[in-house]
């Protein structure tokens, strides 16, 4: 076996290892799915009292909806996705250690994705009852569009999240950063959706859109974070 | 004792060391080497530079002029794997088991083996299987713990920070003990501590440290010295 490869392969095996330790520790605290559930049923439930709409309205204004629900309910989590490693410093631990830096980074933005996918699995029915809300279109074309969007926002979310722990007002830092970076992809996610579900427009241009965005920022993420981990 | 040539290069070289933060100089142009298989106690007012040149050498902190080459490198994580670092802080999961938190990080040095662990567990006087979760351990126990992190992956250079900080004379003088043991089998040991008699009987050097600059090296712990350090700190 070639060297890069035998280090790729540790990598890969670190990643699940540090994936599996993260999906432990939430299963046991349950703090970021709890707080973000506790969120966007906020959202669903106040918006759907404000607005009461026709399902033609609904499928008009779900896009933005949905996603501003689950774009604050992710912002939520990801800013507990270090606290767990600065609390008892050990973080240290990773970093005198000869893993690799973006097998940190990319267990941390699987973990995110993951938590971030459950809570849309548990909030969909309820978008579903509390909106009246059916697709004009291909429902697969939501699921692409729901996964890459989540991509979008994990990756950048959990890379500016690390950047802003060394900071004294994270909490306030993370989407002060996070959001004006995450404009394009949020375009494309409330357009992509209001296109599928009212069929009016292809989906298209913004799904290549967001895949292009998510092939971008992850590579720029995980050449950057190295130093990110490193920074006093 | 495994007893190394005196030709042995040394295990750490400092090179006009000299670190900042903001205007602030805790390390002020420390130049000095340390031989292999030896275990140094590293003693020290508060603020002396203790834990800042300890960060330093294990690669947390990157020094604002001069070099550390550690085990022949020039950047201590092309070397991560030689070296064990120990903390102020315990460096573990709260919300894991001991066990839990110790097959974790040996998977960071791609240990896959739960034996590691288990050892390293009893080697510092822990029970492996028990079930609680660090949260719930005394700070004794999560520093008996966060001892057995720093050498389970067998590591040829350990930085050891305030080990025996909140362990009772007991236990400390066992960890000592356990030490002492580690360096025959040719290790080299860093210890910062405030407590020098208990390592007194195990070690072969003492580091005197203050602002920012090592001031004195010595093999046997001089009683005024210490009394001066205990004056200092208890004042």
């Amino acid at each position: 076996m070639s060297t890069s490869s035998a280090s790729s392969g540790q990598a890969v095996a670190i990643t699940r290892t540090t994936l599996m330790k993260d999906l432990r520790m939430e299963w046991r605290s349950k703090d970021a799915i709890n707080s973000m559930l506790f969120f966007a049923l906020l959202v669903v439930v106040i918006f759907s009292f404000a607005f009461n709409p026709t399902a033609e309205q609904s499928r008009q204004i779900a896009g933005g909806l949905i996603w501003v629900a689950f774009l604050f309910a992710a912002v939520v989590a990801l800013n507990q996705t270090w606290a767990r490693e600065l609390r008892n410093q050990v973080l240290d631990a990773y970093r005198v250690s000869p893993a690799p830096p973006n097998a940190l980074f990319l267990a941390k933005t699987i973990g995110n994705f993951l938590f971030v996918v459950v809570l849309e699995c548990l909030m969909t029915p309820l978008f579903v009852i509390f909106y009246e809300l059916r697709s004009i279109g291909p429902v697969w074309q939501l699921i692409v569009v729901a996964l890459l969007g989540t991509w979008a926002l994990v990756v950048n979310g959990t890379f500016f999240a690390a950047l802003s722990i060394r900071t004294r007002s994270r909490e306030i830092m993370l989407p002060l950063i996070l959001f004006p970076i995450s404009i394009p992809a949020l375009l494309a996610m409330v357009d992509a959706t209001t296109s599928i579900l009212t069929g009016e427009a292809s989906p298209d241009f913004w799904m290549k859109l967001l895949a292009v965005y998510d092939i971008v920022f992850t590579s720029i993420c995980l050449l950057l974070f190295d130093t990110v981990l490193n920074a006093e | 004792m495994i007893v190394t040539a005196p030709s042995s290069p040394p295990v750490i070289v400092l090179e006009n060391l000299v670190k900042f933060f903001g205007r602030f100089a805790a390390i002020r142009g420390i130049s000095d080497s340390f031989a292999p298989s030896r275990l140094y106690v590293v003693l020290g007012d508060n603020g002396a530079g203790k834990s800042t040149l300890l960060r330093i050498v294990a690669g947390l902190l990157e020094p604002s002029q001069g070099s550390c080459t550690l085990l022949g490198a020039r950047k201590a994580g092309e070397v991560a794997h030689r070296v064990g670092y120990m903390g102020h802080a315990p460096l573990l999961y709260d919300e894991l088991s001991g066990v839990e938190n110790l097959r974790y990080f040996a998977g960071l040095y791609g240990i896959h083996d739960d034996d590691v662990g288990r050892k390293a567990m009893l080697m510092v006087g822990l029970d492996p299987d028990l079930a609680r979760r660090v949260g719930q351990y005394s700070q004794g126990m999560r520093q008996r713990l966060s001892l057995a992190r720093a050498v389970l992956h067998d590591p040829e250079l350990m930085l050891l920070d305030e080990p025996f900080s909140n362990v009772d004379v007991h236990s400390a003088r066992d960890m000592a003990a356990v030490l002492g043991r580690v360096r025959d089998q040719g290790k080299t040991i860093f210890v910062v501590t405030h407590q020098a008699q208990l390592m007194e009987s195990v070690a072969d050097e003492f580091v005197h440290m203050a602002a920012g600059q090592i001031v004195r090296r010595e093999p046997t712990l001089r009683m005024d010295a210490l009394l001066a350090t205990e004056v200092r700190t208890t004042r």
